[in-house]
Formats: C-alpha cells, sequence, structure tokens
C-alpha cells in the first residue's frame, strides 16, 4: 500500500484515507460571461493527462478532511512531493532515471 | 416510552493470558463532540470545555476523564463523563454569540473499544496501515482500520489504545479483533 504524506498532519498515512480530486491548479476563468462554448469545455473537461510528473489535488478524507496538492509521477505512481493548497506549484527537477 | 441507548458490545470482552496479558473491552459509555471552530478561537473554547484543547493536528489532551484530539486544523473530537455534557453544551450556546462554531453531540454514534497490553499496537498494526507503534503516546488520529472502518484512534500510553468506531462498523471491528487476540494466543 501507498503511504502519502500529508502536508497538514505532518504524517505518512496510507492511501485508503485518501480520495483523489483531479488536476490541480485549475484556475476558474475570471470574467465567464466572456468565454465561449469551446472556451468553457477546455475548462471544464479538457486536461494535460501527461505521461509523467502531474499536479494534482487529493482530499485526506478519513484523516484530516482536508484538500492539498501533490507531484505525483503517473508512470511510476511515485509520490515526488506534496504541499498545503494555495501554494504555487513547486519547481521539480526530473532526475535522470524518471523518463 | 423510555429510549436506552443500544450497545452492540455490552458485555462482550476478549482476555488473553499467554504469552503477555492483553485485554479488549468495550469502554463505559460518555459523551462525544464533534467540535469545529475558528483555531485563533482555540481559548476561548478550551475555558469552556475545561481543558486546552490541542492546536496540533495528532495532539490529545487530558483533563481528569475529558478528552479531545486535534483531527484537522479546525476539528476536534472531544470527550467527556455523560454527567458534563449539559454543561458543556450550555456553556458552547453562550459562546455562539461571539464566535460562530459547530458543535454537534456524537454521542450515540460511537462505541470505544480499549486495547491494554504489551502486544495492543501489534493487534492494531495488523489492521492499521502505518506504522502503528510510531504513534506517541498522548496522540491521535482519524484512520481506517481493515480497509474498511473509520475509526478514531488514540493511543494513551505506550500498552494502551482506544478505539472509537460507528455503531454499524463495531461488528465488524470486534470479530477482527477477535480473530487477531486468537492468531496472537496461538503465537501464528
Amino acid at each position: 500500500m501507498l503511504l502519502i504524506h500529508c502536508p497538514y498532519c505532518n504524517a505518512e498515512r496510507p492511501e485508503v484515507e485518501f480520495a483523489y480530486a483531479g488536476e490541480a491548479h485549475i484556475a476558474r476563468p475570471t470574467d465567464p460571461s466572456q468565454l465561449d462554448d469551446d472556451q468553457w469545455r477546455d475548462h471544464l473537461y479538457i486536461r494535460s493527462n501527461p505521461r509523467g510528473l502531474h499536479y494534482e489535488r487529493w482530499r485526506h478524507i478519513h484523516g484530516c478532511g482536508r484538500f492539498f496538492n501533490a507531484a505525483r509521477d503517473t508512470l511510476s505512481d511515485k509520490f515526488v512531493t506534496t504541499y498545503k493548497a494555495s501554494l504555487p506549484r513547486p519547481q521539480i527537477v526530473q532526475s535522470e532515471d524518471t523518463p | 416510552m423510555t429510549m436506552h441507548p443500544h450497545h452492540p458490545l455490552s458485555g462482550e470482552g476478549i482476555a488473553l493470558h499467554k504469552p503477555f496479558p492483553l485485554t479488549i473491552r468495550p469502554l463505559a459509555d460518555k459523551a462525544r463532540f464533534s467540535l469545529r471552530i475558528d483555531p485563533d478561537q482555540r481559548i476561548a473554547a478550551s475555558a469552556v470545555l475545561g481543558l486546552n484543547l490541542p492546536g496540533n493536528i495528532g495532539d490529545v489532551a487530558y483533563a481528569g476523564e475529558k478528552t479531545a484530539v486535534c483531527l484537522g486544523p479546525d476539528e476536534w473530537y472531544v470527550t467527556v463523563p455523560v454527567a458534563d455534557q449539559a454543561e458543556i453544551e450550555a456553556g458552547f450556546a453562550a459562546l455562539y454569540a461571539q464566535q460562530p462554531h459547530s458543535l454537534v453531540d456524537v454521542s450515540h454514534r460511537e462505541v470505544s473499544i480499549g486495547i491494554e497490553g504489551r502486544d495492543a499496537a501489534l493487534v492494531l498494526q495488523s489492521a492499521i496501515a502505518f506504522d502503528v507503534d510510531a504513534m506517541a503516546p498522548g496522540s491521535g488520529c482519524r484512520t481506517i482500520f481493515d480497509g474498511k472502518a473509520q475509526i478514531i484512534l488514540l493511543r494513551d500510553a505506550k500498552d494502551r489504545f482506544q478505539i472509537d468506531v460507528w455503531h454499524s462498523f463495531s461488528e465488524h471491528v470486534w470479530h477482527f479483533l477477535q480473530v487477531v487476540a486468537r492468531e496472537i494466543e496461538l503465537d501464528i
């Protein structure tokens, strides 16, 4: 079982306590009335779905209940780091052995 | 008509004498509260409760028979003797004018199970995926038992734990503990 570090509890907790909540850092349009249908579709449904490093939201639902962000490698499923919601995306240098 | 609280585990008990004494038993009834309040107002809430609410997630505060564990940045799980329940509810109702908060009586939602003995951590480790032995005495958290049941786990002392679990999950948790205790007894 994966252990995920919760930045609020500051502890490693088993993955069954967590819920995945989609890609992180998706900003809501500042002026929604100016968007056409395609832009709305892109905002709501189109995600980056990368192979490799992915910034995503998680919720520690069976622990502290907080949403936080994580950087995870979608290929190896390895969590690179986790950080509190509202913090900017951390700069991560990919090491040689990750594709 | 009088209503009586239903205790799914009343009268049950698990006691081992070998290899080391281990007792698992339902604990006496108590009043339980889920408290959500602005963390900056912790002092005001502590004064009403008569116990210092801990500020760090995972810490537990004790005052007599009252305990409070910090489950989230603004969430505490508080247990007090049933006799103190009305006074605490009145105190928080008075506090509400200055400080909006949520104090929910969840007394009848949960049952408490005490696990005591040298192998207590070993018993829990069979159902909990993080390192139970690494929990400091006087700490607690909300977690998942056996991948299914949400529990609140407190480590009161090195060899004494407490589980608070919903009624509907309690039989599953209890049977799991029975099986594990039997395995420990037979040294499997």
